[in-house]
């Protein structure tokens, strides 16, 4: 067995905070062999991005080695001079850093940022040459006419080409190890697919080594021999993907593959007499709750000075959702699902066609009407951290919307909120308390309540799981399954992720530039899709195809 | 490689655990926890309390009466016991038209700033939060206010009002003409905080746009108009300084620091101190209240914070 490429032994990371230094990583050890693929699985917080910067030796200001080696080829990494230090970012450990919106300078050329990293690097230094190797390495990282792209703006490029961009950047100089810190977190899962497979390609051409840092299990069972399994500093577990995946042993382990929505196949049920539906001809008899009919919105796009072109985002859009079901409306990014949800909330006017709520058509109520109707239908949205305003205190947010709709008095507001809290497992303690001292999962726990609070029968959650960890996910799932089942709420679920989809609803519903390609039960999209669209949009499920043996472990 | 399992330090997994015996931290109580440990700010807030106190209570700090105990024998005399800071040319107490003065600059730098805070406040909140030909036509009003240097409109509104030269009208004078940068800070964070999903939420709740922008936006924007209000509060007691000096701003029987720089400049040469004193007291204040929104604001933003 030849030596291993990079070796991590006993890594220790401390942050300087202002209470004295606090420890992120307790001692981390790992090899790579050379042309492996290794990939750190870990939610937010577990450390695996630190380990990555550590590596590089690019931790952000307060951080620093405290103890331990990397050695990279039999160097040591943490001890050398920056000077060297230098001369091996880019040249033997390239990296690919996660969003590639920020990560390309707007004010400057794709190809004067390639042409930057080639010179840096020292791979050519004449012009002629540099310019030859920049469209070469645009070209590697399969981007169609590298010449013309050259001279064009990071903003003229979709999220997609930057991100090849980067990956052109980060393995330009050719370097043994590439690094790709969630390479692919900020792109659609189709987009995601094609670039992971071409990475994948151009580091095995190469016998490049790829430290892969990501929050999917499923994703890095597929791409990489090797999975670390990260929790607080810590290596939890270890060992080739698939025994990860078929065998976890540690609980962590064991609850997050259970956890991970691209590796389930069932839908979360709260209890479980309850059956999902089987096909759509059983709807017949549901009335349903909402109605969307040949839905249209057009904006306008301005061309600069008083031209503008209408621009259609949402274009004959129509679906019903039974009472007491959950529809999910799935598409990428642009797909015009996000304002479909908009106008069913009332928050956009439609350009055409008709929303009917519980057989209301809502665009002919009167204002009263209108705002009684906001009883009915109330919305989670995506970003926990802004869902909540950050200057009032958790009672005060839940109580919020009785106050508007002037519900009770002020003893029966505070009772509410305490049942609203208890129905979303949140302890009473926290009612005086304020936002900043919740994580993700129960800020988005308090979004739910506060919608909640007016007993509403439709709620619409717009991408409300997306931005939480697996394991907070998997909760809040549950969460919302099971007061679906007590309260009988109607879902419009909001999603780019079709492997929560499976997980969450009874009826798909896909959408593509605007339009709705295909819907029916999830059992019918998932087993037999009759769409190219859809088809392609499984497929990219990272890690779909593989078996689970493990099953969950004691919740 | 094999598969390596880390040792079990305890079986039940637990998922997204609620600590809330910690204590609780925030914008201001972090900024705080910075700002305690900066002599700087200690010693500029010293300096705004101990003029804060002349202000309200200028026994505290003199017995001599600032105006009736004037003696033209004392004409321009140097320090003498029980007079610390010698005479003015009137043979009045420096020290306590200083003390006393402190009254008059504090009131015009106050209400200034809270009518200028307040207009700015207005037309930046509606301007950034409707949008639209509001926001074109609020913002378009105030790029013809900041186009106007504002000692200039002062003065101008001061020789036209000359009749009525107190310290409300000196106020208006310089806060209605002082709005025009906090609009614009104004209206730029309400932009920012707009976005939020939790102003979306209200809206989806029922709440009308106007009750949003109240209960939500305006609250969440108000951070960095804390900070600029004490910087205008320096510039407006520096304004009426320079009015009062013109001979524009306040009546030549009030007691302020620039009616006394005012008077002392006929003397300047014989009795130098009787105009630097008062000039002194000024640059400490202004340099007080600017340090301290200064340091206000680098502990109110992580980044800043972290440079130092």
């Amino acid at each position: 067995m030849s030596a291993p490429l990079l070796s991590v032994r006993d890594l220790k990371v401390a942050f300087r905070t202002q209470t004295g230094d606090r420890e992120v990583l307790h001692g981390i050890d790992f090899d790579i062999m050379p042309g492996e693929t290794v990939a750190i699985v870990g939610e937010s917080g577990s450390g695996k991005s630190t380990t990555a910067s550590a590596i590089i030796r690019l931790l952000p200001g307060a951080g620093r080695v405290t103890e331990g080696s990397i050695t990279l080829d039999g160097r040591q990494l943490t001890t050398m001079s920056t000077g060297d230090m230098e001369r091996v970012r880019g040249r033997e450990i390239g990296y690919v850093p996660q969003d590639p919106m920020s990560n390309l300078n707007p004010v400057w050329s794709i190809g004067f940022q390639v042409k930057e990293a080639i010179r840096a690097n020292g791979i050519a230094t004449n012009r002629k040459d540099v310019e030859r190797r920049a469209i070469e390495v645009l070209q590697q990282a399969g981007l169609a006419d590298a010449e013309k792209r050259l001279h064009q703006f990071p903003h003229q490029f979709s999220g997609g080409m930057r991100q090849r961009a980067l990956i052109g950047i980060g393995l330009a100089a050719d370097p043994k190890l590439l690094i790709a810190d969630e390479p692919t977190s900020a792109l659609d899962v189709t987009v995601q697919r094609v670039i992971l497979d071409h990475m994948a390609r151009l580091t095995a051409e190469r016998g490049t080594s790829l430290l892969l840092i990501t929050h999917d299990l499923g994703l890095a069972a597929e791409r990489a021999e090797k999975v670390i399994v990260m929790k607080d500093g810590e290596i939890v577990e270890s060992g080739p993907s698939r025994v990860i995946l078929e065998n976890p042993l540690h609980p962590y382990t064991r609850r997050l593959v259970a956890a991970a929505p691209s590796l389930a196949s069932k839908r979360i049920q709260a209890v479980h007499e309850r059956e999902g539906i089987a096909t759509a001809e059983q709807l017949a008899d549901t009335r349903p709750a909402v109605a969307v009919k040949d839905l249209t919105k057009d904006y306008k796009i301005r061309q600069g000075g008083f031209r503008s072109e209408p621009f259609r985002a949402v274009d004959a859009v129509s679906f019903e959702i039974p009472r007491g079901k959950t529809l999910a409306l799935v598409g990428e990014s642009g797909s015009g699902k996000s304002t479909v949800a908009k106008m069913i909330l009332k928050l956009e006017e439609p350009t055409s066609g008709t929303i009917e709520v519980a057989g209301q058509d809502v665009a002919k109520l009167d204002r009263r009407e209108a705002f009684a109707l906001r009883r009915r239908m109330q919305p989670v949205f995506q970003d926990p951290y802004g869902t909540l305003d950050p200057l009032r205190n958790i009672a005060n947010t839940i109580a919020e919307p009785l106050e508007i709709h002037k519900v009770g008095d002020g003893a029966s507001r505070r009772a509410r909120v305490r049942e609203l809290l208890d129905q979303v497992s949140l302890p009473r303690e926290l009612e005086t308390r304020y936002p900043n001292e919740l994580s993700g999962g129960q800020r988005q726990r308090v979004a739910i309540a506060r919608a909640l609070a007016l007993k509403p029968d439709i709620v619409v959650l717009d991408e409300a799981v997306s931005a939480l960890d697996v394991l907070v996910q998997d909760q809040i799932l549950q969460l919302l399954a099971e007061l679906q089942h007590e309260l009988d709420l109607t879902y419009l679920f909001i999603t780019h992720d079709l492997a929560v989809v499976r997980v969450v609803a009874d009826l798909v519903c896909v959408m593509e530039k605007g339009k709705v390609v295909e819907q029916g039960s999830v059992d019918e999209i998932f087993t037999a899709p009759v769409q190219e669209y859809t088809q392609r949009l499984l497929a990219a499920i990272p890690g779909a195809e593989i078996t689970l043996g493990g099953g969950p472990a004691a919740p | 490689m094999e598969h390596y399992v880390a040792p079990v330090k305890d079986a039940a997994v637990v998922v997204d655990a609620i600590r809330i015996d910690e204590k609780p931290r925030n914008l201001w109580s972090d900024a705080w926890t910075d700002l305690r440990r900066r002599p700087l700010f200690w010693i500029s807030l010293v300096v705004v309390v101990i003029i804060l106190l002349m202000a309200v209570w200028p026994t505290l700090f003199t017995q001599v009466p600032p105006n009736n105990d004037c003696q033209l024998a004392n004409s321009n005399e140097g320090p003498a016991s029980g007079h610390p800071l010698g005479f003015t040319f009137q043979g009045c107490d420096v020290w306590s038209r200083i003390v006393w003065g402190a009254r008059t600059s504090l009131s015009v730098g106050l209400l200034a700033t809270l009518i200028g805070s307040l207009i700015g406040l207005v037309m930046g909140a509606l301007a950034g939060f409707y949008g639209g030909w509001l926001d074109s036509l609020l913002s378009r009003i105030g790029d013809i206010f900041f186009s106007i240097p504002y000692i200039l409109a002062a003065l101008v509104v001061m020789s036209v009002f000359s009749q009525y030269r107190n310290v409300f009208t000196l106020a208006f004078a310089i806060g209605g003409f002082a709005w025009a940068s906090t609009a614009r800070i104004v209206r730029a964070e309400v932009l920012r905080v707009r976005q939020a999903d939790f102003v979306t939420a209200s809206l989806a709740l029922g709440q009308s746009r106007f009750g949003t922008l109240i209960g939500h936006v305006v609250p969440n924007a108000i951070a960095p108009l804390l900070v600029v209000t004490t910087l205008s509060l320096a510039a407006a007691i520096v304004a009426e300084a320079t009015l009062t000096f013109l001979g524009v701003g306040l009546g030549g029987n009030v007691m302020s620091w620039g009616n006394d720089i005012s008077q002392a400049q006929q003397s300047l040469r014989v009795a130098p101190m009787a105009l630097i004193w008062p000039s002194i007291a000024l640059t400490v204040t202004v340099l007080a209240f600017i340090m301290l929104g200064e340091l206000i604001r680098d502990a109110l933003d992580p980044r800043a914070r972290a440079r130092r």
